[in-house]
């Protein structure tokens, strides 16, 4: 069906609803390079009014890849919670984002099922930054491995200790540097530079060895694909979290090599082991917009709508975390800072409507039009919105995947400036090694306390 | 304190990571966040700074290699970072020059800016002299090396096509990182034609003064290129092997995770 709207003396026709909702999305690189975006700026705003009056149940009934064609549409409508859509079927998407912006947490943790990644996003296009910091904030997820993520007032940090090489002395290096500058609640998590099962399982011993010498509440994962963590659960290697890139299409995700029943396979292997004391969400993924496009596999939808869908993927396997790589796949598809801050806050307001875990990489690649102060902008506001966590690299600069990320010291400045606290399992450790005040604080002392109780690793 | 300080200083020589910094409050010290700002500002420049196709030719020419000059459908540096489609074909003059002059050859060799101006310059020419004794002693026919302005890796699909080679060797300014602005990839393709996806070439990368060094790299290019002309393919079926032939040389370090330019 087509829609229109009518301004003054013209027009705009939009052929159906994938076609309606690329041109109200706020305009970026990569919807430009697909040929969807909106062609002038009131072909966006006509398409913002004409998106603001189709009903919810219309986006339920009309799914933009049919559900014949892929599975992840498959996925979307058959795990549908039509109990908690009825709270707000009745709503167009101009109303729905008048009832976030008036609803409780309650609220929007009952209807997160019956939230479809099209609903989300629908709204989202016609929602400021604002909006989708307030409403994000209301949201709440909690998960549970070896710590609790997402309490009210806290912010988690992933450790991201990589080495061009993976080797065990380097990466020890900056897992001492990390926790001292008191991060690592979210995971410990290495980006390997090898693929092969030998060199994940010495960097899982590794991980699993530092957790348990110093008692330290988080957990481990080296970030290779799901079938080399298949192949090291096999031979019996400790594995916390199964990590795996996904996608929002059905062909994205066969690019990335998985399929929903490799993701049930291994979620149900990592279940197994039973390692997380505290609870058993222990899938991690990352996502990214754009990846559907660079996989030809788009289907004429825009990436912000697939990131989306890629959430509805992840929910299916209650994730311990989900982060966005917003910045990273390079300007072709976000091109500048204003683009990645907008597409970091949309990510993390989608991904909390659902009920996922949504963490960020606040993130940019040198070839992009972005630097470190577009970084502080989104890292500010992701704060403010209540994002479940944010990487830690050393210094910001990742010498494996060359890009730059958030660094420890960046999350003392947003604990700083916004009172948030770690996990609070992790709170208390640092505490008890005595890096920590009673307030959380960083004591001088250069990590003194952590290395004196490791002279194995400091040696 | 100097103990800590001492620790620190020896954790930090374990990772070419920044780590044991110290800080100011919740910040950096200045030092560091000159020293970032720097590393970003020559990264910037790295991507930014046009590449000096006149005397790359001239510097090649002294070589012994005929040169020519192409550029992509991409019409400047900003259309490039947004438009890789438009980097990946030969404006139509360029191409009708170049099969103005195609001959079947073995291997045609493009010079392209990619992300790196300063790759490209620091880096071919040296990888250039380092390979060219391994083409004379296999008796490769070679193509003349075109210089290709904002140019992609799969440019060289369209420019070996047109040159009619049975191989295309693309050295390419890598997607600089804030510690490597100057690394250069090699992308060996095997029947070069338009379409080529990147599971189909072999990948040298990391080619610069602190990485992989000239000799090494045109050793694996000699290596690599031997193999896809023999067995007639390149890509995820042609494993690269080469240090098997080095006799248990140091496993090089390859740059993963990054997508291709």
């Amino acid at each position: 069906m087509a829609y229109r709207h009518v301004v003054g003396p013209r027009t705009h026709a939009f052929a159906d609803l994938a076609a309606l909702m690329a041109k109200a999305t706020p305009v970026r690189s990569g919807d430009r390079l697909a040929g969807i975006a909106a062609e002038s700026a009131e072909e966006n705003a006509a398409a913002r009014w004409c998106l603001a009056e189709v009903p919810l149940r219309e986006i339920l009934a009309r799914p933009l890849i049919p559900y014949e064609a892929d599975d992840v549409t498959r996925l979307i409508l058959d795990v549908h919670d039509g109990a908690a859509f009825a709270e707000i079927a009745h709503l167009t998407v101009g109303d729905f984002r008048e009832f976030l912006l008036t609803a409780t947490t309650e609220m929007l943790t009952r209807i997160a099922p019956g939230v479809t990644p099209e609903m989300a996003a629908a709204v989202s296009k016609i929602m400021r930054n604002q909006d989708l910091i307030s409403v994000a904030r209301k949201c709440r997820v909690v998960t549970r491995f070896r710590n609790t993520i997402g309490l009210p007032g806290t912010l988690a940090v992933r450790l991201q200790p990589n080495h061009p090489t993976d080797d065990p002395k380097g990466i020890t290096a900056a897992i001492l540097d990390g926790l001292t500058l008191g991060c690592g609640d979210a995971v410990i998590g290495i980006n390997p530079a090898s693929d092969s099962v030998q060199a994940l399982g010495d960097l899982l011993n590794l991980l699993d060895g530092l957790i348990r010498t110093h008692n330290i509440p988080t957990q481990a994962c080296v970030l290779t694909h799901l079938t080399t963590t298949l192949a090291a659960m096999e031979r019996g290697l400790p594995v916390d979290l199964v990590f795996q890139s996904i996608a929002g299409t059905q062909k994205a995700n066969a690019s990335f090599g998985v399929t929903l029943a490799l993701l049930r396979e291994a979620h149900e292997a990592a279940l197994a082991l039973k390692r997380g004391p505290l609870g058993d969400n222990c899938m991690y993924f990352e996502t990214g917009q754009g990846s559907a496009l660079s996989a030809d596999a788009h289907h004429g939808i825009d990436q912000q709508t697939l990131e989306a869908r890629a959430y509805a993927v992840a929910r299916t396997f209650r994730p311990l975390l989900v982060n966005t790589v917003v910045g990273f796949i390079g300007p072709e598809y976000l091109y500048d800072g204003k683009e990645i801050i907008r597409a970091g806050l949309e990510d993390h307001f989608c991904g909390k409507l659902m009920g996922v875990p949504l963490g960020v990489d606040v993130c940019y690649t040198n070839h992009a039009e972005a630097d470190q102060d577009d970084m502080d902008t989104l890292l500010t506001l992701l704060g403010a919105a209540g994002c479940t966590y944010i990487m830690g690299v050393p210094g910001a600069d990742d010498v494996m995947l060359n890009y730059q990320s958030t660094s420890f010291h960046d999350s003392l400045y947003l604990r700083e400036v916004l009172g948030l606290k770690r996990a609070p399992e992790f709170e208390a450790w640092l505490h008890e090694i005595g890096l920590t005040d009673g307030d959380g604080t960083l004591l001088p002392g250069a990590g003194a306390p952590l290395l004196a109780s490791a002279p194995d690793l400091a040696a | 304190m100097s103990d800590t300080r001492e620790i620190w200083a020896r954790l930090a020589g374990l990772t070419p990571a920044r780590i044991g910094l110290g800080r100011a409050g919740s910040g950096l010290p200045t030092r560091e966040i000159l020293r970032f700002g720097l590393d970003h500002a020559q990264a910037r420049d790295a991507v930014h700074a046009p590449m000096d196709a006149e005397v790359l030719a001239g510097r090649i020419a002294e070589l012994g290699f005929e040169t020519v000059s192409v550029a992509s459908q991409a019409p400047d540096r900003a259309t490039y970072l947004r438009r890789p489609d438009l980097g990946r074909r030969l404006g139509t003059a360029d191409r009708a020059a170049l099969e103005a002059k195609a001959a079947p050859v073995d291997l045609a060799i493009v010079v392209a800016d990619g992300l790196s101006a300063r790759a490209v310059h620091e880096n071919a020419v040296p990888l250039l002299a380092a390979f060219k004794p391994y083409a004379g002693k296999a008796a490769w026919k070679i193509a003349p090396v075109v210089i290709a302005r904002e140019a992609r890796v799969a440019l060289g699909d369209d420019i070996g096509g047109a040159l009619d080679a049975r191989a295309v060797a693309v050295l390419i300014g890598e997607r600089p990182g804030l510690s490597s602005p100057d690394s250069l990839g090699i992308y060996l393709t095997f029947g070069p034609r338009i379409g080529r996806s990147d599971a189909e070439r072999n990948c040298i990368s990391n080619v610069r003064a602190a990485g992989l060094t000239h000799d090494l790299a045109a050793f694996k290019l000699n290596w690599l290129l031997t193999r896809a002309l023999a067995l007639g393919l390149s890509g995820v079926a042609l494993k690269d092997e080469s240090d098997l032939a080095l006799n248990g040389a140091a496993a090089v370090p390859v740059l993963s995770g990054v997508p291709p330019v």
